[in-house]
């Protein structure tokens, strides 16, 4: 069965059992190996990916399911040369350690900030409620999330600008990137 | 990237994943195509959200090869709210619920109820139709859809029944949905008056992601000098579906709530659920948890 729908703002088809998980189209046909299985079952967040920009977990999410739908995934955040303020805070707050969890756990972020959530590490705490991390303690990554929420921003014309502009625009500039440099970026891991 | 064959393999080896290859997915855009599908292949399992499904599906436990993909119609989604309450759509996510004005503001329990189930990626495609249809024990929406009295709308090849939800439920696990029949519709009126006092508590081992060990849905009314105009009270997961506390909410309705008669209703807690010590809790656990929720809510604490 042909499935179509949009991979970090390209349109991709798709050509095969139409009950393959997500997960697994995204990582074993596309090649975008940065979203990580962990438990497969809907518990540790590592396959989180946003579908029309929402956090959900590719692990229970039958391919056509996506069907006509946006999918991003991490490799939409940045590209190893061009981080994201986001990325930027976790490697700068040691909110990364074996990574496993880290995809999961920026998108889980990402979406919270881009849609206006709280900064409060409570609301931190809960908007990450949903990925697991075997190594930090949680409290380096809530850490690099207020970082990036935090840092007042200036433009060019020296501008302060939300964070939720800035998540946007950086979103918008590296999803333009990742689309000029398609198969590079389609074939890179993680940019973590 | 990896041969066909990959997934084939893991389902052999001691059949740890469902294997995609070979599966029917039968994907109607429309309501009556839905039904209609589905009794001419009452072996397909409807899908919603796959948040249960799904889970079942990943660790080979499903053997059903027949899907029936709910997910496009749109008219089983959103939520309508009306003069005196709303219609959910059994496709309505758990976030939708939760967020919804006109429940938030008359059905806070629903809302509260939906806030707590499973984290926040589970919540964005966990329908309250899968989560009625499951009939897990630990169901979250379940008492509070119990004490605003909610009615379940169904649909097949038949035609269309409602059902009071704690009709619907008819063992763990179990509904009474027959073969080739649909949720469309789920009804929640709003109470004609503000209760005076209200209560949504879940007890799990932490916040995210977690089962409820029990979970409590309570609505009081009072009259004048303290007497009970009308107590709804329900617990889940403390017996094989939600239960409403008939024994108790008699003994109270048209009383006034002094501390013996408080006490009283506690103790009459056991003869309206039977909880059970399984893999998250005790029974006694259970019993003691879910009468302190009872008593600290009827003493206003
Ligand atoms: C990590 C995790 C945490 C969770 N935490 C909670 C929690 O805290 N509280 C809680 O209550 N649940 C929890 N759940 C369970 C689940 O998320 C909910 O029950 C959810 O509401 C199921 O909805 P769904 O749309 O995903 O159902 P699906 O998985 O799509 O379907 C579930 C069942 O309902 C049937 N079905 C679906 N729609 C219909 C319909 N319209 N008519 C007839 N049958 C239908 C399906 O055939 C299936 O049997 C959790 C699950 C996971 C994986
Ligand atoms: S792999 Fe999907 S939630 Fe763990
Ligand atoms: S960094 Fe290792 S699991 Fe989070």
């Amino acid at each position: 069965m042909k499935i179509i729908f949009k991979v970090n703002l390209q349109e991709r088809t798709y050509d095969g059992d139409p009950f393959k998980r997500l997960l697994d189209v995204l990582r074993e046909d596309f090649g975008l190996t940065g979203t990580k299985e962990g438990c497969g079952e809907g518990e540790c967040g590592a396959c989180t990916i946003l579908l029309d920009g929402q956090p959900v977990n590719s692990c229970l999410i039958p391919v056509c399911q996506a069907e006509g739908r946006g999918v991003e995934t991490v490799e939409s955040l940045g590209l190893p040369e061009k981080l994201s303020s986001l990325q930027k805070a976790f490697l700068e707050e040691g909110g990364a350690q074996c990574g496993l969890c880290t995809p999961g756990m920026l998108l889980s972020a990402a979406a919270h900030l881009r849609s206006g959530g709280r900064t409060d590490e409570r609301s931190i705490r809960q908007a990450i409620g949903g990925n697991l991390c075997r190594c930090t303690g949680y409290q380096h990554i809530v850490k690099s999330i207020r970082k990036a929420a935090k840092k007042p921003r200036r433009t060019k014309s020296g501008v302060c600008i939300s964070v939720k502009q800035m998540l946007k625009r950086d979103r918008k500039q590296i999803l333009k990137e990742c689309s000029q440099k398609s198969t590079r970026c389609a074939s890179r891991s993680s940019a973590v | 990237m990896f041969p066909k064959e990959h997934s084939l393999r893991f389902a052999q080896l001691g059949g740890m994943r469902g294997d995609p290859f070979g599966m029917k997915v039968l994907r109607p855009a429309g309501p009556a195509e839905a039904v209609r599908l589905y009794s001419q292949n009452p072996e397909a399992l409807p899908l919603a959200g796959g948040t249960d499904l799904m889970v079942a599906w990943n660790s080979g436990r499903l053997n059903s090869r027949t899907m029936l993909d709910l997910s496009r119609l749109k008219e089983w989604r959103g939520i309508e709210a009306t003069q005196d309450g709303v219609r959910i759509g059994p496709l309505a996510t758990h976030c939708e619920i939760e967020s919804h004005p006109a429940i938030l503001k008359r059905l806070p329990l629903l809302a509260e109820a939906c806030s707590s189930v499973g984290a926040v990626q589970i919540r964005h495609r966990g329908t309250i139709g899968g989560n009625i249809a499951n009939a897990s024990p630990a169901g979250d929406s379940f008492p509070a859809l119990a004490v605003y009295e909610a009615f379940v709308h169904t649909v097949s090849q038949e035609g269309r029944r409602s059902l009071p939800i704690l009709e619907l439920f008819a063992g763990v696990k179990k509904t009474a949905l027959k073969p080739g029949e649909l949720i469309e519709r789920i009804d929640v009126r709003f109470p004609a008056e503000p209760p005076d006092r209200q209560v949504l508590r879940k007890v799990g081992s932490r916040q995210a992601q977690t089962l409820s060990k029990t979970v409590g849905a309570g609505l009081l009314w009072l009259g004048r000098g303290g007497v009970v105009l009308e107590l709804r009270f329900a617990f889940g997961s403390v017996a094989p579906t939600v239960k409403r506390l008939k024994a108790v909410e008699a003994a109270v309705n048209g009383r006034k709530l002094t501390a013996e008669l408080i006490e009283r209703a506690c103790a009459l807690l056991a003869e309206d659920i039977s909880p059970i010590d399984d893999i998250r809790s005790t029974r006694q656990y259970r019993m003691v948890v879910s009468r302190n929720i009872l008593r600290a809510f009827l003493a206003g604490a």
